[in-house]
């Protein structure tokens, strides 16, 4: 490839490169001034345009529009679909869901994982065991999890209502009664990826000096003492990581659920990105879709902001 | 050299990650032996999902539908593996799996190596600018694309077609980001010397700068591909063809056509999760080191 723009190995210094940005250091060699570079940056930005800049733009477009799935007869509708959605009653419904799901999921997502990764990092022999236990799920597709998942909370034959059972208790309708579903998805939710938080921490606990524990062990700080006055501490900054990760992470819930429940019972599982996909691929209203999933996409923004702003008040 | 000399060496540094930090618990029995009942525990908790589906998937479908808390009713049968085989679907899905993840994977960290080259050591005007935009795009859920993606997918005449499942996927901005990142911290140095014997850009590229960050690279390969192994929304919207279907689109189809039947469904999510679960018993050490290297754990 003769492509890559002019490279100028060893040309003296100060003659112009494009955007160059240090015309005054004589005598050196010019600081690096690759080329410059845009043709490496060519086929990612092509990408980037056409598949996401693109369908940001198209999408916002759309849902001032009452698009149908039908490519043709679109026109504009101001800011009506936004209007209809305030006024929509499964739009708040399918919200209070997903800020439920993610209440429910994030605390033990985050507590489970630190858990986890403290008792594998105490030094118990079978590491490997442990940290393929922990992480398998993790690696499972969304269809193998709930396939294993539905057959686990299936009424009569499943391991739920079994043990139940065995414990003399009343079979449960996991996925069947509105009052047990959303609990039911959670659980899901937290065997499939407390995993990947669980790896965080390992990550940052394994990169943390052992010089403040073993000063503690020699002051004589018994292990709790250690656990939570210098250990914990230490992990602060996973712990602000993984937690805002995990609150994004939950808020974007959809596969889970739609394949478990389809959302229900009686809408009681639905999150906001699966009414996004009733009413654009079932509904054909993509117009209206795009403006619910625009909505949304607002309130994911105040979401991060005002963690990022929580997060540092409390640093 | 003799061994005596090598060998107190490599006692003196035990890898940590296998040792753990014994500190945290002491040398007390007590909170070792409760430690490890902890630990037993969570763990069993884990694994049981997943005996309980091996054990139904060896059962004949009558078995399993008898009622027991024992996960074996009847005697081990093979049964349910084969009549998947012979359908062939799941075969047949696995392989498109493997050929849409494995394209996804060998674009995307084809593109965002280049790009994050790029932008690491280029110098074209609005190199800052484009830098921004695509660190802002890390913002972007996907799920806010489908709707638009899809209307494209139509405009263009892609659905139902291997093309559309795989091109979205390919644009990687945090990917990007943490290869650039990476490439930032390489010194300059190395790179200079070749190109004043007048290597070309791609040359130091390909041979200074990738070779370098293999571990990162290897990272980033790693997520990418499991991602789009895992994916679900985005193929489930624009295949419908079952011949074009991944593994998790295709499963989630037969499930309500098959879902009565335990033992068949229980096998072919084990078979659906086997090629996984043995990339990471291959690379666990790797990708437990990538989650730190690629800057999302620690600091």
């Amino acid at each position: 490839m003769t492509t890559t723009a002019p490279i100028g190995a060893g040309v003296p210094a100060g003659t112009p490169s494009p955007g160059a940005d240090s015309p005054g250091t004589p005598g050196r060699i010019r600081r690096t001034r690759p080329g410059n570079g845009l043709l490496f940056v060519l086929p990612f930005l092509t990408v980037f345009a056409l598949f996401l800049v693109w369908p940001v733009v198209h999408g916002l477009w759309m849902s001032f529009t009452d698009t149908s799935l039908a490519l043709r007869d679109t026109s504009f509708v101001g800011f009506d679909n936004y209007t209809e959605a305030f006024g929509d009653p499964d739009v708040w419904s399918s919200l209070g869901n997903t800020a439920l799901f993610t209440a429910l999921s994030s605390v033990p997502l985050v507590l489970v994982a630190l858990a986890m990764a403290l008792l594998v990092h105490s030094g118990l022999a079978g590491q490997w065991v442990w940290r393929l236990a922990f992480f398998a799920p993790y690696l499972l597709p969304v269809t193998v999890v709930t396939l294993i998942w539905t057959w686990l909370y299936q009424p009569d034959l499943g391991l739920g209502n079994q043990l139940l059972g065995r414990l003399g208790l009343e079979p449960v309708g996991w996925l069947a009664d509105e009052a047990v579903a959303m609990w039911s998805v959670t659980a899901v939710t937290v065997w499939w990826t407390v995993g990947f938080n669980f790896l965080l921490y390992l990550a940052a606990l394994q990169s943390l000096p052992t010089t403040y524990d073993e000063a503690a062990a020699l002051d004589g700080a018994g292990a709790w003492r250690r656990l939570w006055s210098v250990t914990l501490p230490q992990l602060r900054r996973t712990t602000v990581l993984v937690a805002m990760l995990q609150v994004l992470a939950s808020l974007k819930v959809f596969d889970q659920i739609y394949i478990l429940t389809k959302g229900g019972p009686n809408g009681s599982t639905r999150p906001v990105l699966e009414y996004v996909y009733d009413v654009g691929f079932t509904g054909y209203r993509l117009g209206y879709a795009s403006a619910v999933s625009y909505l949304f996409f607002a309130l994911v923004i105040i979401v991060s902001i005002a963690q990022l702003r929580f997060f540092r008040k409390e640093g | 050299m003799s061994v005596a000399a090598t060998a107190p060496r490599r006692r003196r540094r035990p890898p940590r990650a296998a040792t753990g930090s014994p500190l945290l618990l002491g040398h007390g029995r007590i909170p070792r032996v409760l430690a490890g009942a902890a630990l037993a525990v969570l763990a069993a908790v884990w694994l049981v999902p997943f005996v309980w589906a091996v054990a139904t998937s060896l059962q004949s479908e009558q078995d399993v539908s008898t009622p027991g808390l024992s996960p074996l009713k009847g005697a081990l049968t093979l049964g349910s593996y084969e009549q998947i085989l012979e359908r062939g679907n799941v075969v047949l899905w696995a392989f498109n799996s493997f050929l849409i993840a494995g394209l996804v994977t060998l674009l995307t960290v084809g593109i965002s190596t280049l790009a994050a080259y790029g932008f690491a050591r280029g110098t074209f005007r609005g190199r800052k600018v484009l830098l921004a935009v695509t660190v802002a795009a890390i913002m972007v859920p996907p799920q806010l694309l489908v709707v638009p993606l899809f209307r494209q997918m139509l405009l263009f005449d892609l659905v139902d077609t291997y093309a559309a499942v795989i091109l979205p996927q390919v644009v990687a901005p945090m990917m990007v980001f943490i290869l650039k990142r990476f490439f930032d911290a390489i010194p300059r140095e190395l790179e200079d010397a070749a190109r004043i014997d007048g290597a070309s850009e791609l040359r130091v590229f390909t041979s200074i700068v990738l070779p370098l960050s293999r571990p990162v690279v290897a990272a980033v390969a790693i997520f990418v591909f499991i991602g789009a192994w895992n994916n679900f929304m985005w193929p489930f919207i624009v295949t419908n063809d079952p011949d074009l279907m991944t593994l998790p689109v295709g499963l989630a189809t037969v499930k309500d056509a098959f879902g009565i039947q335990y033992a068949q469904s229980m096998a072919s999510a084990l078979l659906a999760a086997l090629p996984l679960i043995a990339v990471f018993l291959l690379f666990q050490r790797r990708i437990v080191d990538s989650v730190a290297t690629t800057g999302l754990g620690g600091s």
